[in-house]
């Protein structure tokens, strides 16, 4: 009861309102003094932020800085040496991919992983794994709850391919497809999860004008209409400013500004950072 | 009915009735491959160590015997009872499981994302160490299997085609039970693969490790899952095989047989693996039944083999596998 009643303070508490009007809630999921180390390499340095409910959280820096590693300490692909991960007002003990997934975090590669021998449809299909609860042998004869569940699951996987606009590729195999079309199918398997928690890895890498264009309000268009919060790291300075809500600079391992987008870009060290001023 | 068309018809049926056998241990091949992307050099000798298991429990042999008085200084070889064939079995299938859960824990969990020629070479050492592992625990003499499956020719066939063509045709009773078995084994596969949450995650994981993992899949439940069913369909194999022709260490070298089928039927393909699996078998009997006479016998022996070449030449993929699309 106390419990519940602290964290309904806790995400109650320092919300705003962004330019456009959206409401951002209390702090989802907050990263505390993270430290990675690969060997010797410090890949991640003692860096604390946190994302917010209904937030467009972008995370940049130069190559190397340790943007994507942050990315996967996130969804369980790496275990931080130091430090702690607190989601929706708990402590999340060391966890497998798997698990965080089952948690409602979804997420996209920045190369790109998906099924290429299955259709696009069987691909977005497997983004609903966690939602499925009928038994083995329900699901093999077609049997009461796993048909409604089986025939629901379709339906919401169809949405989707309705909202990425991708009907015309339903049932072509992922492997035939273009870059940009693949990049779009991956987040619909990744929203398929009907995920708390998006997490994008250069949602627009290798693609030309108008895909980010595409992709940008693909962005915009989930997190307005499913109220899903994103977290995205991005290499294009212009599609990061104009998408997020607020932003984390990191370099080196290290973060070297966090804030809102034009509070960021007159940051001196970010500056710094981008223009390549020597490290001493 | 002119004699040598009744003879070929023959030759025929008694071909598909073999060709189902190869085509149960094919399967194996084909499941472990299309849900880890490894090639299981093992699976034959999964199907030795299936039935040398099952005559084991089946005759209250004490496993380990030889080492253990070797070592004691004992003289004990049998529990003194015998289980009832369908328990043997069951106990039989939660040794497979047990297998293999360890093969994940101790070899397939350390090799992730690894080449496939690695995960190759791993599968040739299990082969050897569960050839090994089959010999201390239960003893390398020929054995009979005998779980109570009808053997013997089939009087009602024999006895119809004779009334019909005036030549009564030799079936086996244990080859149409080995028929019927293999195909609810293979529906309920498909059905398995196609349709089910885990059957969708299996494929999902043969495609692509860390999707999988980003989709909530766990690997390692899957990994044990598959060879748990490799292991089921092994235990199929090695029953037929055992109570057609005894339990003995030749019986691994049917795994060679696989080859040919796979190559014909596709690696990625259940359906592959029956049809490949009939082929060879009407192919090497008809050949045999034809061409044999002339070039002196013994083509069986060879005859899958050079099929499978010439299919590599023109059709690498298989009957049914599945194109291989690269993009460059």
């Amino acid at each position: 009861m106390t419990g519940d009643m602290q964290m309904n303070a806790m995400t109650d508490q320092g919300g705003y309102v962004t330019e456009d009007g959206r409401k951002i809630g209390g702090v989802m999921m907050e990263m505390k003094n993270i430290t990675l180390r690969f060997g010797g390499v410090v890949a991640i340095k003692d860096i604390s932020f946190d994302i917010r409910e209904g937030e467009i959280r972008a995370i940049i820096g130069p190559n190397g800085a340790g943007k994507s590693s942050m990315l996967n300490v996130i969804s369980g692909f790496y275990n931080p040496q130091e430090g702690e991960v607190w989601f929706h007002g708990k402590r999340r003990a060391p966890m497998k991919p798997y698990q965080v997934a089952q948690q409602g975090i979804a997420r996209t590669f920045q190369n790109i992983a998906l099924f290429e021998g299955m259709t696009v449809l069987d691909n977005v299909m497997t983004g609903r794994l966690t939602q499925m609860k009928a038994g083995m042998a329900a699901q093999a004869l077609w049997w009461g709850k796993a048909e409604r569940e089986e025939v629901e699951n379709r339906e919401f996987v169809e949405k989707i391919i309705d909202f990425l606009e991708i009907q015309n590729i339903r049932k072509t195999p992922v492997a035939r497809l273009p870059y940009g079309l693949k990049k779009r199918v991956e987040l619909a398997r990744a929203l398929a999860a009907e995920p708390k928690l998006l997490l994008l890895d250069e949602p627009m890498a290798g693609m030309n004008v108008e895909e980010k264009e595409d992709m940008s309000r693909f962005i915009l268009d989930v997190n307005d209409e499913f109220g899903t919060t994103i977290a995205l790291i991005e290499h294009d300075m212009g599609v990061v400013m104009d998408l997020s809500d607020r932003v984390v600079v990191m370099d080196y391992g290290k973060k070297i500004g966090d804030g809102p987008p034009d509070e960021v870009r007159n940051n001196q060290d970010v500056i710094d950072a981008y223009l390549g001023v020597a490290h001493d | 009915m002119p004699e040598q068309l009744l003879f070929a018809m023959e030759v025929t049926l008694n071909g598909l009735m073999a060709g189902v056998l190869y085509a149960l241990v094919a399967l194996g091949f084909v499941l472990i491959f299309k849900a880890s992307g490894i090639f299981n050099y093992a699976q034959g000798v999964m199907a030795l160590f299936a039935a040398l298991t099952l005559v084991g429990i089946m005759e209250g042999q004490i496993p380990f015997s030889h080492l253990i008085n070797a070592t004691l200084g004992t003289d004990i070889h049998h529990f003194g009872w015998h289980v009832p064939g369908i328990l043997a079995i069951v106990l039989t299938m939660v040794v497979m499981v047990g297998l293999a859960w360890a093969v994940n824990q101790f070899v397939m969990r350390h090799l992730v994302n690894q080449e496939p020629i690695i995960l190759f070479m791993a599968t040739i050492g299990l082969a050897y160490f569960l050839e090994g592992l089959g010999d201390i625990m239960w003893g390398s003499d020929i054995k009979t299997l005998d779980v109570g499956l009808p053997q013997g020719i089939n009087t009602w066939i024999d006895e119809t085609t004779f009334e019909a063509f005036g030549y009564g045709f030799f079936i086996d009773n244990l080859d149409i039970v080995a028929t019927v078995i293999a195909a609810l084994l293979v529906i309920a596969l498909v059905i398995f693969s196609q349709y089910t949450k885990q059957g969708r995650a299996m494929r999902a994981v043969a495609d692509d490790h860390q999707a999988a993992l980003s989709v909530g899949i766990s690997l390692n439940f899957i990994w044990v899952m598959v060879w748990s069913v490799a292991g089921f369909v092994a235990l199929v194999a090695g029953i037929m095989w055992g109570s057609k022709s005894g339990v003995q260490f030749s019986l691994s070298l049917i795994a060679l047989k696989a080859l040919p089928v796979l190559m014909l039927g596709g690696f990625t393909s259940i359906p592959g693996a029956i049809v490949g699996g009939l082929i060879i078998g009407v192919g090497e009997k008809l050949f045999e039944f034809a061409i044999g006479p002339m070039v002196g016998g013994a083509t069986e022996n060879w005859f899958a083999y050079v099929l499978a070449l010439i299919f590599l030449v023109f059709r690498p993929q298989g009957l049914f596998g599945e194109r291989i699309i690269e993009r460059v």
